[in-house]
């Protein structure tokens, strides 16, 4: 059997399964134990300026100690021992860590339907701080640096029939701060891209807030020239029954490393979150997110997909997933799948779990890293079709499963393309 | 008219114990419009001979041929092998997923006969096939063999015969898991597919229920990666009396040598 399973959760055993072999969705539902009793402050209407962890009764591996602050200040400088900047290169984040950032900041476009509003505004405008708080030293040091910010709001009970695309165009390779937030009003319904291309080094910071009622999809493309180097916080605060759909698609760059997180605020919410990445010889993806049921009767689902392929391709997927003691009655699942398509490439995943409640209706988390299996190649092959075709149409119906979530029919499309592309690489 | 031919074939795998020998000198021919039924009892290597013919990786081949219309079969590649016109229906079909059965069909017809097939009657075609082995109209837009059932995967497995349409098709314990209706079915397709009179048939089977649907001109009893006996379609009548017990494992070779094929 050519498969390798890596899971490491904080709860509960690995469901290491196959997956390969007919990638079974397994997974388990895990009985809380472990309950702590203190809870941390978040981002959203009790935000405080600066958090140093969650107090009592908090470990700090726990996701609820983190360090939050708007200040640089307070975040130590990085050695790359920190638990979450162990798998990333810091040689390779040039200067996001520890320089000021004052280059030029990638240009912003948007395009969509007018009734959406576009503000450039000054670092002092009320909605910046609205949804996020950083929560890592390059996010800090951003939130320190940026100039101006780009606030899109989509009104109370527009229902946007066409997407809100947003290119986000690097021409420089100096070191920038970058600063969106992204409103959505009580009950409107909208897409939007957010198109990262070019050259850039840039740390950025998107807050997004989703009111009551509103259903909002946010997809971040990530694809970068080779040289790009981008870091982006993506914090979500999702309002009562309100829905948010996140899709993360990391092709290019040379290190591409997306925090997002989805914080629900008010009772009823829903959140999904979505990755795909494609990481070619030498890149380094790095995705981490975090789910925080902070409050009862929410569900989240989370699913991230990657593919690597040539030497020192690396992959990482931390999914941090913690269901407070408040937070009863919530449904939560997360699961990471990759695919090796050569030797010489790397996936870390690594789901964790925290669950501080007995009376939830579920939560699950799964976590595989396969290879190509032998067995499907086999079976196509058997049936006349080349070896490089059979390869392309699994990897293509392995990834296929996060392109179908985004439902804008064109992006899907040029996003199978952008896929095979990648895959067309593999073959030469 | 084609001919397959199999001429003192010994294959090894590869096990943690070291090279074990499982087909010990199997000779066969076949040609266009026979069906040659191989019986024998689990383990004594038939599957290894079924997917050697197709080319699994795993069968090491250290004596013998295949040829196909006297071109080297080992000399092919699994893919080159099923666009010669040879067609393994595998005694466990595997689930490919990610790729839909419509996309794998088009492609693999796409593949074997070196053109895209017309689109309104190829998908006229599938229908009407799938109809014919009462595979649900549903089953296209799902993954190749996931989730379906043990019969489900056997009828697919016929369905793509009778697509492909090729020269030798190989059926590995193909009735194996079927009740009897889906195994009229199944049987059925099979000789739709031979009485097009393009075909010949290698019939794998461990039971001689089969037997009753699909008539095997040949019967050869297989055992402990030998043929140790061979005759008509009464052969399979006598082990459906006497079982196998009756070629002690190892034995049977010595007595009865595999005779070259008429
Ligand atoms: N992958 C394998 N590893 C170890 N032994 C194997 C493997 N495949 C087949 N064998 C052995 O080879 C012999 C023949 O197997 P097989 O061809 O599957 O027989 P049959 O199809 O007649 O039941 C058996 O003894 C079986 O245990
Ligand atoms: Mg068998």
């Amino acid at each position: 059997m050519t498969e390798i399973t890596t899971e490491k959760a904080r709860i509960g055993a690995p469901s290491a399964q196959p997956f390969i072999n007919g990638f079974t969705e397994e997974g388990e539902s895990l009985s809380p134990i472990n309950s702590a009793t203190s809870r941390a402050p978040l981002a959203g209407e009790a935000v405080k300026r600066h958090s140093h962890g969650g107090g009592v009764g908090i470990p700090d591996s726990s996701r609820a100690g983190r360090l939050t602050s708007y200040n640089l200040a307070d975040f130590k400088p990085l050695t790359g021992l920190e638990e979450d900047w162990r798998f990333t290169p810091l040689k390779r984040l040039r200067g996001l860590h520890s320089e000021v950032l004052s280059g030029a900041a990638p240009t912003v476009t948007v395009s969509g339907p007018e009734q959406v509003t576009v503000e450039t505004v000054a670092r002092g405008d009320k909605r910046i701080g609205s949804a996020g708080i950083p929560e890592d030293r390059v996010s800090a040091n951003a939130w320190e640096n940026f100039s101006e910010a780009t606030v899109l709001t989509i009104p109370a009970e527009f229902e946007a029939d066409t997407e809100v695309t947003v290119v986000i165009e690097g021409t420089s390779t100096e070191a920038a701060a970058q600063h969106l937030v992204i409103v959505a009003n009580k009950f409107s319904k909208a897409v939007v891209v957010l198109n990262h291309q070019g050259s850039a080094v840039v740390s950025e910071n998107i807050e997004i807030v989703i009111e009551d009622g509103a259903n909002l999809t946010v997809v971040s493309l990530q694809e970068w020239n080779d040289d790009a180097v981008h870091a982006s916080s993506q914090q979500a605060k999702i309002g009562r029954d309100a829905k948010f759909k996140h899709v993360v698609v990391s092709l290019g760059g040379d290190l591409v490393r997306v925090t997002p997180s989805a914080r629900f605020t008010a009772p009823g919410g829903e959140a999904e979150m979505f990755g795909l990445y494609f990481a070619d010889a030498g890149q380094h993806l790095e995705q981490r997110l975090f789910v925080d049921h902070a409050v009862a009767n929410c569900t989240s689902n989370v699913l991230y997909k990657g593919a690597l392929q040539g030497r020192n391709a690396h992959a990482v997927w931390v999914g941090d997933v913690l269901i407070r003691k408040e937070a009863e009655g919530t449904d939560s699942y997360e699961a990471n799948r990759n695919l090796l398509l050569t030797d010489g490439a790397r996936a870390d995943s690594v789901p964790n779990l925290e669950i501080e409640t007995g009376l939830i209706k579920g939560a699950g988390h799964a976590s595989a890293t396969g290879r190509l299996d032998d067995e499907h190649l086999f079976y196509l092959m058997a049936r006349g079709i080349p070896e490089d075709v059979a390869r392309r149409l699994v990897v293509r119906g392995f990834l296929h499963e996060i392109i179908q979530q985004i439902k804008v029919p064109a992006l899907e499309e040029r996003l199978t393309e952008a896929v095979e592309r990648e895959l067309a690489v593999t073959n030469n | 008219m084609s001919t397959l031919e199999i001429k003192d074939l010994h294959v090894s795998i590869d096990t943690e114990q070291g090279t074990k020998e499982i087909l010990k000198g199997v000779s066969l021919t076949i040609k266009t419009g026979q069906t040659h039924a191989i019986m024998g009892p689990n383990g004594s290597g038939k599957s290894t001979l079924a997917s050697t013919i197709a080319g699994h990786p795993r069968y090491k081949v250290t004596s013998g041929t295949i040829t196909l219309d006297g071109e080297d079969v080992l000399a092919m590649s699994v893919d080159a092998r099923a666009r010669a016109g040879l067609f393994l229906a595998m005694q466990y079909p595997v689930e490919v997923p990610g790729v839909s059965m419509t996309n794998f069909l088009r492609t693999a017809k796409t593949a074997i006969d070196g053109e895209a097939p017309k689109l309104r009657t190829w998908t006229k075609d599938v229908k009407a096939a799938m109809a014919q082995l009462r595979i649900d109209a549903d089953f296209a837009e799902r993954n190749v063999n996931e989730g379906f059932s043990g019969g489900e995967k056997k009828r697919v497995e016929i369905l793509q015969l009778e697509l492909f349409k090729p020269k030798f098709a190989i059926l590995d314990e193909t009735d194996s898991g079927l009740d009897v209706d889906a195994l009229k079915v199944v049987s059925e397709g099979v000789n739709r597919a031979h009485e097009a009179g393009n075909m010949g048939t290698l019939l794998i089977t461990h039971y001689t229920r089969i037997l009753r649907y699909i008539k095997p001109d040949f019967v050869h009893v297989f055992v402990d990666g030998q043929v140790v006996e061979e005759g008509g379609p009464e052969l399979a009548d006598r082990l459906e009396e006497e079982g196998y017990d009756r070629y002690a494992t190892g034995a049977g070779a010595a007595t009865i040598a595999a005779a070259a094929q008429a």
